[in-house]
């Protein structure tokens, strides 16, 4: 016994500083194996049984791939890949758009700055339920707002509910997400632009660059960093967003607003099949796992070409 | 010189600005308004004639009329009589989360500032690593390790897995707030024979107070917002549902009464705007500490 611990007392300093920063972190460490990794892992050996609600009571069976098989070759399920795809490219690229123009208005000489500021992050810091429930009045159709104003202006003869059809129920969720992420981008990108050397601009200036111009050779290329790393974190948190769609639209009208996330949740819990709501799960993992390695590929390609890494959340 | 503006150019700045707070504030706005509009003028659609559209004083109606009052915020205590619970629960909820949150954070970002061992990358990559996930694809075996313990439909269900989706971020904005203390006030402790432990109690932690409060108060901010989806499938308890939960139940009503939810939403995030309020120069500072060149 003796020897055994002997065996791990540490020798050098090195060690002990090793041994220490462990000590330090272990709390942590074992709270993450213990309420994420571990379900991940029971997630994915779930996917190979035909756990549900009936088998609560006497056990399940493993059944192999039938999971797989039967979600990948589902009717439905290349259009809700898509979906979410889809989904993600346009909510992220609207985010980073207003984004870049909120940054740059912040950025310049105005009055209020401060003030302005502050009134630009509520979305960000409120819960996203809550912002959800006032959009859900903001697209109802015969008292709504949006409704009444486009009936107003003459765009629609009758009331509108932006929530009832396919195409206007997706596209208003992803406006809530823009709505919900922007301020986010906003600020960080602002962060990012104040961070640029102002002699830069200075010399650029002299030399009779114009404003355009010396955004995009000064702004642009300084703040890259930022860019990249936001695109790609505001990605995987598109692609998770569960709580927007949840409370706008279910998931509907007729899976309209379905996306993998969604897609899980409602095999899971709402119908009670674990066993291919894990498979689900497991899919969305293999998805967002081919995301981080991209993101740490890049975020370590921008580090070493900018000097520093950006953000991380 | 190079700041100036020209008129046109200053219209066209503070008339985009205009634009981009209307967009972000509408929601807001538009909530404030409908609380304080009884039903019968909520629900109310002027009678038109057949190919007749609402009319400019109709719609601006909604923002401005007689009748608007804040009865909606004091019916709303009887409506939903668990109100002051929910809201009770969603504070106390993010206060238990943060908590608990920065009991693993400190030591963690402790190790991760201050030294240099093996597998330190690779753990922090890992602990990131946990961010990319949603709550969503763990919630089957959660379930069933809550159930597992008796803890489904209590506040555990909700503290347990809120806390893990916020310790890495915690864990990554104190490290960078604690690189900033001078290394030299714990060699100095060190060489007056101080321990490890003693040195990150007494030295450490009392400079990185400031540290600690913003992300104490980020943390608290981003359990407060997370109290949606473990909520609905954890716990189906009223007695220790969040507010958005609560009001979420409150869609469900056969009608609703617009009105009051949105007085009773508005109600709930008063603790949020309040603490960003006094801490938004600190906040923002600190969260985007990582984006400005150093």
């Amino acid at each position: 016994m003796n020897q055994f611990i002997q065996m791990f007392k540490p020798k050098t300093k090195a060690q002990t500083t090793t041994l220490f920063a462990w000590a330090l972190i272990s709390p942590a460490a074992i709270y993450m194996l213990l309420i994420v990794v571990w379900p991940l892992v029971e997630t994915f050996r779930l996917s190979f049984t035909n756990s549900n609600i009936g088998t609560l009571i006497e056990g399940y069976d493993y059944i192999g791939w039938a999971n797989y098989e039967k979600v990948l070759g589902g009717r439905k399920f290349p259009a809700i890949v898509n979906r979410t795809f889809y989904w993600m490219f346009l909510s992220v690229g609207l985010k980073m758009i207003l984004g870049l123009i909120g940054a740059t208005l912040l950025a310049s000489n105005i009055r209020a700055r401060g003030v302005i500021r502050a009134l630009v992050m509520p979305p960000w810091i409120i819960p996203i339920a809550i912002g959800c429930f006032g959009w859900l009045w903001l697209y109802n159709g015969h008292f709504g707002l949006l409704s009444n104003f486009i009936e107003m202006v003459g765009i629609t003869d009758g009331p509108f509910s932006f929530l009832a059809y396919k195409k206007s129920a997706f596209y208003s969720a992803v406006v809530t997400d823009v709505w919900i992420g922007t301020p986010m981008v906003t600020l960080f990108f602002l962060a990012a632009m104040q961070g640029v050397p102002r002699d830069l601009y200075e010399a650029a200036y002299v030399d009779g660059a114009s404003r355009w111009y010396r955004f995009r050779r000064i702004t642009m290329p300084q703040i890259m960093p930022t860019v990249i790393t936001m695109a790609l974190l505001s990605a995987i948190w598109t692609f998770n967003s569960f709580e927007i769609i949840w409370i706008l639209t279910e998931g509907g009208p007729r899976g309209a607003t379905t996306t993998l996330i969604i897609d899980t949740f409602k095999t899971a819990i709402f119908s009670y099949k674990f066993g291919a709501g894990a498979t689900r799960a497991v899919l969305v993992v293999l998805i967002l796992s081919v995301f981080s390695l991209i993101y740490l590929a890049v975020l370590g390609r921008v580090s070493k070409k900018f000097g520093y890494a950006g953000v991380v959340k | 010189m190079m700041d100036k503006y020209s008129l046109p150019h200053k219209i066209l700045i503070y008339f985009s600005i205009a634009l981009f707070l209307t967009f972000m504030l509408l929601p807001f706005v538009e909530m404030f308004m409908a609380s304080l509009r009884p039903l019968t003028h909520l629900f109310h659609r002027p009678k038109l004639e057949l190919g007749e559209t609402i009319g400019f004083a109709d719609f601006i109606s909604r923002f401005w009329s007689k009748d608007f009052s804040f009865q909606a915020y004091s019916d709303i205590w009887v409506t939903v009589p668990q109100l002051p619970r929910y809201i009770f629960n969603s504070v106390f909820l993010a206060t238990a989360v943060t908590i608990f949150s920065l009991i693993l954070v400190i030591p963690a970002a402790y190790a991760y500032a201050r030294f240099n061992f093996r597998g330190k990358s690779v753990s922090l990559t890992l602990f990131l690593a946990v961010n990319m996930f949603s709550g969503a694809v763990l919630l089957i075996p959660l379930y069933k390790l809550l159930r597992m313990y008796g803890m489904l439909n209590t506040y555990w269900a909700m503290i347990i897995p809120g806390v893990a989706f916020l310790v890495p971020t915690g864990i990554w904005l104190l490290k960078s707030f604690m690189e900033k203390i001078p290394y030299e006030l714990e060699e100095a402790s060190f060489v007056d024979g101080a321990s490890r432990l003693y040195t990150l109690r007494r030295v450490i932690l009392p400079l990185a107070v400031p540290g600690l409060v913003v992300v104490g108060v980020a943390i608290f901010i981003g359990a407060y917002a997370q109290q949606f989806l473990f909520a609905i499938t954890f716990n189906q308890d009223r007695d220790y549902m969040p507010l958005p939960a609560g009001i979420f139940e409150f869609i469900g009503y056969q009608d609703v009464l617009w009105n009051e939810m949105m007085a009773a939403s508005l109600v709930g995030i008063l603790p949020v705007l309040l603490i960003f309020m006094f801490m938004q120069k600190h906040l923002i500072a600190g969260l985007t500490h990582g984006a400005v060149k150093q």
